[in-house]
């Protein structure tokens, strides 16, 4: 932080600044920009006395790369391999979100298959992604095995993405009007397979994790984020159903084929402590990681034969106008706002992302908090940095 | 309720001349006086049946003419949406701080201002966010020049 710049707040509803209770002399410190827990680059300056933190400034931008210029520069389908590098994590759901978006703008009708295998690779990709956050969960709390059992199941989604498009972290798999190519001979049969085994697994994590007492006591009624302060801070996904409220976009908004198939949305209840503490974050993603199976064994059983990708020219000029679209990413909601001006190229494409938000929703929340319930805070949130920092 | 409606309502409470409705087939609008913002902005979030508790995104738009400030609202309690949009001229850009209203437009503004060069009058921290604060130059602009160098190293 730039020694001239005077650190404001804006919060609301803030809890008791525990530090003008005790004595002691306020300090500022860096934590990041590396730190096990921000899974990224972020620099969170604390103001604290002792262990207890009075305010948090998040400093972003570390990994700011311009991807809304550079999509200006390029032509509607040159812009999907970025659009990979938003959550790298998620690339499939990203891929999803803009080749919608410009579907959207663009007028064109994607094939019945094509809908149906992007359906089953997005929720392919947030089991993925839920999984890698169940084991930083546990590394967060000082537990080294989940981590590996998490990767190790990963690596079998790896394996049915690597088959179907050659790569294992960023896909540039979909296409806009459908995906480039058709799901391998043996995906359908290796997926169920996988499904069946994750479902056994994921009893295995609940034992080892989940309910471990160590681990709730270190997450029960941790970094509560009430339901006002969530909206408020225009928070989703996984962090807002946390705080019990049932709003998923894959519901609430339709698209795709999700009307088609059968899931429920978990919420956070606080059973084991309070609606939207940290434990109520980690559970709902666990739960949602039994859904996306649900999803994923309906769409295999759904698929129908036929065409994956519609007739869309190397080039292609949508008519002057805007759409904002969007989709119910892991992270929360992936919003693209894409202004055309009928030329080939975007003439403003915003992204907005989950992570950008709910890490604002960080702040307020950790007032009076220890440094330790302020990673495990942090930690249920799943901020992925690229995707704050674009 | 939809956009239209949702005009008139708004019509009828800040007056005709503040706002000006756009019927823009995928996504419909309403233009705001970039003076009439903040209360347009508090009317919809306080009015009971329009109820815009969400602010989903907030962005501008470099045209040829002007800058456009995008408001994307969304109603969780209804499910409606609307789109706002704000002119400012190019020579100083100004708009009223909405920051107030939802939380949320803190950082979406100091974005705004970090990558548009758009100052949000009233807004409690508006600093750079994604660059360093020594930055030249707003990068979203279109008639941004890419620096060579900066502090001395080539970029």
């Amino acid at each position: 932080m730039s020694q001239n710049q005077e650190p404001t707040t804006i919060v609301k509803n803030a809890a008791t600044r525990m530090s003008e209770v005790v004595l002691g002399e306020e300090m500022l410190i860096n934590m990041g920009p590396q730190h096990p827990s921000t899974h990224g680059v972020l620099n969170k300056v604390l103001k604290t006395d002792g262990e207890i933190i009075s305010e948090v400034f998040p400093q972003v931008g570390y990994l700011h790369r311009g991807l809304e210029k550079i999509a200006e520069k390029l032509n509607y389908h040159q812009f999907m391999p970025y659009t990979d590098r938003i959550d790298y994590l998620a690339s499939m759901n990203c891929n999803m979100a803009y080749a919608m978006a410009v579907e959207k703008l663009a007028s064109i009708e994607v094939p019945k298959r094509a809908e149906y295998i992007r359906v089953v690779m997005a929720e392919f990709n947030r089991i993925a992604t839920h999984l890698v956050f169940m084991g930083t969960m546990g590394l967060e709390t000082g537990a080294w095995t989940p981590i590996v059992y998490g990767f190790r199941e990963r690596e079998e989604i790896l394996d049915l993405f690597e088959m179907t498009c050659g790569q294992r972290l960023t896909y540039n798999y979909m296409r806009i009007g459908g995906v480039s190519d058709d799901l391998p001979s043996g995906f359908v049969d290796k997926a169920r397979r996988f499904c069946d085994m994750l479902e056994q697994k994921w009893v295995e994590y609940n034992n080892l994790l989940s309910y471990n007492q160590i681990f709730i006591m270190r997450m029960a009624k941790v970094g509560v984020l009430p339901v006002d302060l969530a909206i408020d801070y225009g928070v989703t996904g996984p962090v807002l159903r946390g705080s019990g409220v049932k709003w998923d976009l894959r519901k609430n908004e339709p698209y795709s084929v999700y009307p088609e198939l059968e899931f429920d949305i978990p919420i956070g209840t606080g059973e084991l402590g309070q609606v939207g503490d940290a434990w109520d974050r980690y559970m709902v993603r666990m739960r949602e990681i039994k859904q996306s199976i649900r999803i994923i064994r309906q769409a295999l059983d759904k698929m129908p034969s036929g065409e994956v990708r519609a007739k869309v020219g190397r080039i292609f000029k949508p008519a002057a106008g805007e759409v904002y679209s969007r989709a119910e990413n892991p992270r929360g909601e992936l919003g693209f706002y894409v202004v055309s001006d009928g030329s080939a190229n975007p003439y403003r494409l915003k992204i907005r992302t989950a992570s950008f938000n709910n890490l604002s929703a960080v702040p307020p929340i950790s007032k009076g908090m220890m440094i330790s319930d302020f990673v495990m805070t942090l930690g249920s949130f799943d901020i992925v940095l690229p995707e704050v920092d674009r | 309720m939809t956009a239209n409606e949702i005009f008139e309502k708004l019509k009828s409470q800040v007056g005709a001349d503040k706002i000006e409705f756009q019927d823009n087939p995928l996504t419909p609008f309403v233009k705001v006086k970039a003076d009439a913002i903040a209360q347009v902005a508090q009317f919809l979030k306080d009015t009971p049946d329009l109820g815009f508790d969400s602010l989903m995104c907030l962005t501008a738009v470099d045209n040829p003419a002007n800058f456009a400030i995008v408001y994307l609202l969304f109603s969780m309690k209804h499910g409606h949406k609307v789109t706002l949009k704000v002119e400012t001229p190019k020579d100083n850009p100004v708009v009223l701080t909405v920051e107030k209203t939802w939380a949320a437009a803190n950082w979406f503004e100091r974005e705004v201002y970090d990558l548009f060069g758009v100052k949000f009058a009233g807004h409690s921290n508006l600093v750079r966010i994604m660059l360093p604060d020594d930055w030249d130059g707003h990068p979203l602009r279109k008639d941004y020049q890419y620096p060579a160098i900066y502090r001395g190293l080539p970029l």
